[in-house]
């Protein structure tokens, strides 16, 4: 997209092939008065056709894995022996590694509820639309505000004893760091960190910590939620 | 050679057949119109767009998730009616039919394999999906509504694994819905009367187990099915998926 031009006008001359259309682009617009993007093509045969072709594979793909994994089957429900640990099914481990660490009200109820209000606002929240890094103007008040927030974190978590939230928000946090500090000779990965806007850094630290603890809470968690090793 | 003209003089004259054109109403999608016209002409395929931009159709621009999520989707309902025919939402009687597929029924162990499997693929599916598009900034105007109705998915998606979960009858499923719904217990003043409501008693038992199949079976799918059409829908509606300026 040109910076110089505050706007363009597009005209279709063939209105057998394309409707006639007038498009304005101004800066900071929204996706929705963008210029189309590149060639279109007729979702019959060319979508349809890639489909068919995607569900033949993902089908093949399932009958070949059912074939070998078995699904799991344990004895006969008995609400009179409790196994140690009882494990939710997988993708509710995170939470419970973090019931582990915090209040089952905190943890199991506002910590929830707040990630899916959270993910819902999402759209209405990013004003951020350009993408612009996050050290794009190397502010230093932008850097007094990070450091602060990843250090009220820290205390936080480390007053919990929540080490596996902990861990990843240090990783993601110093990698946030790189860009500001890291200026010169930079790799092609430190470019790309660096062009990394706000909203990409909340979700990725979201997925580091939420990955962590389903792991840890699938793998690395036996008898009355202690550590162990899955290996041994 | 000759077989493949004679084939397909065959299927023109069945084209040109009086019920043939009763059922398809239209020619064969040979023009541009003729093509709009199969997708919007389709009850089926109506909530789709007519044209979609060459751009969004490279794997790089989706890599297909939602696609598979939604082809998971119907792998899971057809696997889990056959598996309707064996099951029973009662006591005792939920874990013999597991037993049952194992042991009697044909081809039993495969069709059981093929739900789990599908179901914990489904999740992966629609969690990367998610993260997928907020990479992509498929999220942004005009998308935002339709990134709220992919959230309902995805909690759609998590109830609907979550209540198969207990359908086995098994110590894995019993103690996993045990955890579950003890945290509902600390929601603050209504959380012990949605656990009630939920389990249809204070304890994991035949009302807990009736009352997660016939969410499982049938309100949930209903509320996907309905979500799944209206996310669709919208993609058209929203004018084709996002395409990124920057060409990669």
């Amino acid at each position: 997209m040109s910076e110089k031009n505050t706007y363009e006008v597009g005209i279709s001359s063939d209105a057998l092939k394309q409707p006639r259309r007038v498009v304005f682009i101004t800066r900071n617009t929204s996706a929705k008065v963008k210029e189309e993007t590149g060639p279109q093509l007729m979702s019959f045969p060319h979508v349809i056709l890639r489909e068919t072709i995607a569900f033949q594979i993902l089908t093949i793909v399932l009958v070949g894995l059912a074939l070998f994994w078995d699904a799991p089957l344990e004895q006969l429900a008995n609400p009179l022996l409790t196994p140690n640990p009882a494990k939710a099914p997988w993708y509710f481990l995170g939470l419970q590694e973090l019931l582990h660490y915090f209040p089952p009200l905190v943890a199991g109820v506002l910590l929830p509820t707040l990630v899916v209000l959270g993910l819902v606002v999402i759209p209405y929240f990013d004003v951020n639309i350009e993408g612009e890094p996050l050290w794009a103007h190397r502010s230093p008040r932008r850097l007094q505000i990070y450091i602060g927030v990843f250090a009220v974190l820290f205390v936080f978590l480390a007053l919990y004893d929540a080490w596996t939230v902990l861990v990843p928000t240090a990783v993601v946090g110093a990698l946030g760091l790189v860009p500001y500090f890291h200026t010169t000779n930079t790799s092609r990965f430190q470019k790309f960190l660096g062009s990394r806007p706000l909203p990409w850094w909340v979700m990725t630290w979201f997925i580091a910590v939420a990955l962590t603890l389903t792991v840890v809470g699938t793998f690395f968690r036996g008898p009355g939620w202690s550590w162990v090793w899955p290996w041994s | 050679m000759a077989t493949t003209a004679w084939t397909h003089e065959r299927l023109e004259q069945l084209r040109q057949t009086r019920v043939w054109r009763s059922i398809f109403r239209r020619g064969p999608a040979r023009t541009n119109r003729t093509r709009s016209l199969a997708v919007f002409g389709n009850l089926a395929l109506h909530v789709m767009p007519v044209k979609v931009r060459e751009k969004s159709l490279s794997v790089r621009a989706t890599y297909y998730l939602g696609s598979i999520s939604f082809f998971l989707f119907v792998v899971l309902t057809v696997t889990g009616i056959l598996l309707m025919f064996y099951y029973h939402p009662a006591v005792p009687d939920a874990y013999r039919d597991m037993k049952d597929l194992i042991y009697v029924v044909s081809n039993g162990v495969f069709l059981r394999n093929l739900h789990r499997l599908a179901a914990q693929a489904m999740v992966v599916a629609v969690f990367w999906h998610m993260f997928h598009v907020f990479y992509r900034g498929g999220y942004k105007p005009p998308h935002e509504f339709n990134w709220v109705i992919g959230v309902g998915l995805l909690l759609v998606t998590l109830f609907l694994s979550y209540t198969g979960y207990l359908l086995p009858w098994d110590q894995l499923a019993f103690w996993a819905i045990t955890v579950g719904t003890n945290i509902i217990s600390y929601v603050p003043v209504l959380g012990r009367p949605i656990r009630f409501l939920l389990l249809g008693g204070h304890i994991i038992g035949q009302n807990a187990l009736l009352r997660f199949y016939v969410l499982h079976c049938v309100i949930l799918p209903l509320a996907a099915v309905g979500l799944i059409a209206w996310h669709f829908w919208r993609i058209q509606k929203d004018g084709g998926l996002t395409v990124r300026d920057d060409h990669e």
